[in-house]
């Protein structure tokens, strides 16, 4: 007889377990029903992000959401599986986005790409995901297009999209003035679109209320100041100024010095104190509204609230080297604690099928730092998880939200 | 496994005359025939996923060629090629997407353009050398990407959305997949523009080229027109590296004026150096550089990435200052100098 070495025992050990394992395993009561990257231990999900190139700043959110995933894990992870969260690098080039996210997909054998970030990088995986039928899920970025339920039924967007800010800014706008006579500024191109579109969408036809400018600019432009005068002469008296920062300064403060005093909102792309309103001037900015619908961390009104407190025990304990000034920070852990509750959701039914049924049902969902009283909602027509926004109006110094939650509140 | 006959079939007539251009086939043809077989061989084996990255490393490779005719054979700098690389791309995308041209037809419009586009650009380049070359083409890379998202063109190029693109499909006689025949595919254009560079170099016009790199003065003493060589040779590398990306376009399914920045001339100046400025097989391994290392540097250290890559990319120049090519090169004379000892 051949002589039992160790060897041998480490090879006949595992092989004796795995004949008899199916025997001895007792099928439970509901069905398990696992996709690709799912164990009863594990559940594996994908995700890029720019850790390096042009756009790293973003990098920040991947590191947050990665920080999140590790405390589910620490909390006994899902429904009793841990989260393998791989998150790589695609340095805001899409070509990389493709053969990072085929390499999920194909070699990592994902169940999901988790919240991957940046338009031009998730139009390049779009067709691939949605051929693939793989749940691109809660992409980080604020175009309007991953709302397609029918052509694209694996995608599924999660911020306020910026065509449905438009909207609201509409809705503010005929509130305060029902005979509004609106100006638009927007940049040259998808997003300026998407606001002017939303605008236009909000205002409609059949009031007296319209939109009478439509001025556009060019990134390369040196000024908007010509913009902001022509809307002057026309009797704009409602303007939504939906620039990047340095435009969105720009028009302010040429407001101020031609003594315009319309209706301003400011779009959320150009909201930040830093970035645009103290290089405009803070009195000129004071009586600005825009929306938020995150809790910003450096607004002291949330130094008391449990949400801001749990947040920055989270970033203390998870993410200890994060900004917490950065909203990318408040951003990436809620993106995943969405995500998170799509997996709670699926039970043990963890196939790529269930996810975006899942997915399309979230119902009255909250994640901490959110504002107050906005609840995700989702449904298999609408697949636009955040659409709710509350205007704040800058009073020279800070936001100061006013008024109730925008938006629809079902979907 | 039917089809490996018939591949090799397409890429002998390539080879035959290559061997025919010398006198015997040396230890050289025998390499050049076992890696040809061996690529022919190698989606039996690999998973899509690896061919999807071979097929990136094939491109690049072409798109380093490009560079490597205009920088190391003619002298001439660039760091503009991701604007050619762009040309291509969006060639190919606009004429399948706006036109429904057949992909293979963009692909030769694709060089024709960029050839065109190259050969003019090469016109006002002619008075510029060195440094001011370098920063001419420059400018190609700055404005290509904001060129792409220019609103006057948007109904062409899709503007910051870009365009997608329909993944060519295996012709039906053919027992392949999508990514197997994207392999094959790109390994023929390849083949057949490796070997069309192989036999420039060793033409009269490449001696030209390389005369006028070596001593301009003395080039154009012994009759070589320089400016139209300078220029032609600008033609022929944008040619190359716009195929490469019209290949890329087809690869990626994708797009975008955010795929074609300065970051993409940068990588590939990095691959001629790493394959070897002034070979021709150097730019494969300039190809595997691009797509590998960056992973290879992600794999060990998320946040210290690009760190790690500045170091890999450090240590290869210390131990190969010639590129993967010089390096070869040394290798192979210290293996004779030991056996003649």
């Amino acid at each position: 007889m051949k002589k039992l070495t160790r060897r041998s025992i480490l090879i006949a050990a595992p092989s004796a377990l795995a004949f008899t394992a199916p025997l001895l395993s007792i099928r439970p009561a509901f069905a398990k029903d696992y996709g690709p990257g799912v164990t009863d231990k594990e559940i594996k999900i994908g995700n890029t992000c720019f850790y390096t190139g042009p756009a790293s700043s973003y990098g920040t959110i991947g590191k947050a959401m990665a920080a999140y995933y590790k405390m589910i894990n620490d909390q006994g992870g899902i429904n009793g599986r841990m989260i393998n969260f791989i998150s790589y690098d695609d340095a805001y080039s899409p070509p990389k986005t493709v053969e990072q996210t085929r390499k999920l997909v194909e070699e990592d054998g994902i169940l999901l790409d988790a919240g991957p970030l940046g338009t031009p990088t998730n139009s390049a995986i779009w067709h691939y995901m949605n051929e693939k039928k793989v749940p691109q899920l809660f992409v980080s970025t604020g175009a309007s297009k991953w709302n397609d339920p029918k052509g694209h039924p694996w995608t599924i967007g999660w911020q306020p999209n910026y065509h449905m800010e438009g909207t609201l800014y509409a809705t503010y706008i005929l509130k305060e003035n029902p005979n509004a006579q609106v100006g638009v500024l927007y940049q040259n191109d998808d997003f300026g679109k998407d606001y002017l579109r939303g605008v236009k969408d909000g205002i409609g036809d059949k009031g007296k209320a319209k939109v009478v400018v439509e001025a556009s600019y060019e990134t390369t432009d040196a000024t908007v100041e010509s913009q902001v005068v022509d809307m002057k002469s026309k009797g704009v008296d409602a303007f939504v100024n939906a620039a990047i920062p340095k435009f969105a300064a720009q028009a302010i403060r040429k407001a101020a010095e031609i003594q315009w005093k319309p209706i301003q909102v400011v779009s959320s792309i150009g909201q930040s104190v830093a970035a645009t309103l103290k290089p405009a001037g803070l009195d000129h900015s004071t009586g600005v509204v825009s929306d938020f619908y995150l809790k910003d961390p450096t607004d002291p009104q949330w130094k008391e609230d449990a949400g801001y407190k749990w947040w920055t025990g989270f970033m203390d304990k998870y993410y200890p080297d994060g900004d917490k000034s950065d909203i990318n920070n408040v951003y990436g852990p809620s993106n995943a604690a969405t995500v998170c509750q799509v997996l709670k959701q699926c039970g043990d039914e963890l196939t790529r099928e269930n996810v975006m049924k899942q997915a399309a049902s979230l119902k009255d969902f909250t994640v901490p730092m959110l504002l107050p009283g906005i609840k995700i909602n989702t449904s298999p027509t609408d697949f636009a998880p955040v659409k709710q926004v509350q205007m704040a109006k800058f009073d020279g110094q800070r936001w100061n939200l006013f008024g109730d939650l925008l938006g629809a509140a079902a979907g | 496994m039917t089809s490996a006959p018939k591949d090799d079939a397409v890429v002998a007539p390539v080879a035959a005359p290559r061997a025919g251009a010398f006198v015997r086939l040396g230890p050289r043809h025998l390499i050049i025939a076992g890696a040809i077989i061996a690529a022919v061989l190698i989606p039996f084996y690999a998973k899509s996923f690896v061919l999807f990255q071979l097929t990136q490393v094939m491109i690049y490779a072409l798109a380093i060629l490009g560079l490597n005719l205009l920088t190391g054979f003619n002298g001439q700098f660039s760091i503009g090629h991701s604007a050619f690389y762009g040309v291509g791309a969006y060639t190919t995308a606009i004429l399948m997407e706006r036109y429904g041209v057949p992909y293979v037809w963009t692909v030769p419009a694709a060089g024709a353009v960029c050839f065109m586009v190259g050969f003019l650009f090469g016109l006002p380049a002619l008075r510029l050398q060195n440094l001011y070359l370098a920063l001419a083409t420059f400018t190609l890379a700055i404005a290509m990407p904001q060129l792409l998202k220019f609103h006057g063109f948007e109904g062409w190029t899709g503007g910051v959305q870009g365009l997608v693109v329909d993944q060519p499909d295996p012709p039906s006689f053919l027992p392949i997949d999508g990514d197997q025949w994207l392999y094959y595919f790109t390994l023929i254009v390849m083949l057949v523009m490796f070997a069309g560079a192989a036999n420039l170099i060793r033409s009269r016009t490449g001696r030209a080229m390389m005369a006028i790199r070596d001593n301009p003065i003395a080039a154009s003493a012994m009759g070589i027109n320089t400016s139209l060589y300078k220029m032609l040779t600008f033609g022929v590398s944008a040619l190359y590296t716009g195929v490469a990306g019209a290949l890329g376009a087809l690869a990626v399914a994708f797009v975008a004026p955010d795929s074609f920045t300065i970051f993409l001339s940068i990588s590939l100046l990095v691959g001629l150096v790493i394959g070897g400025v002034g070979s021709i097989a150097g730019c494969l391994v300039g190809g595997l550089f691009m797509l590998y290392v960056p992973n290879i540097a992600e794999s060990i250290s998320t946040g210290l990435a690009g760190v790690i890559y500045g170091f890999i990319l450090l240590l290869i120049i210390f131990v190969m200052p010639a590129g993967a090519a010089g390096f070869v090169r040394f290798a192979l004379a210290q293996l004779a100098r030991l056996r003649q000892t």
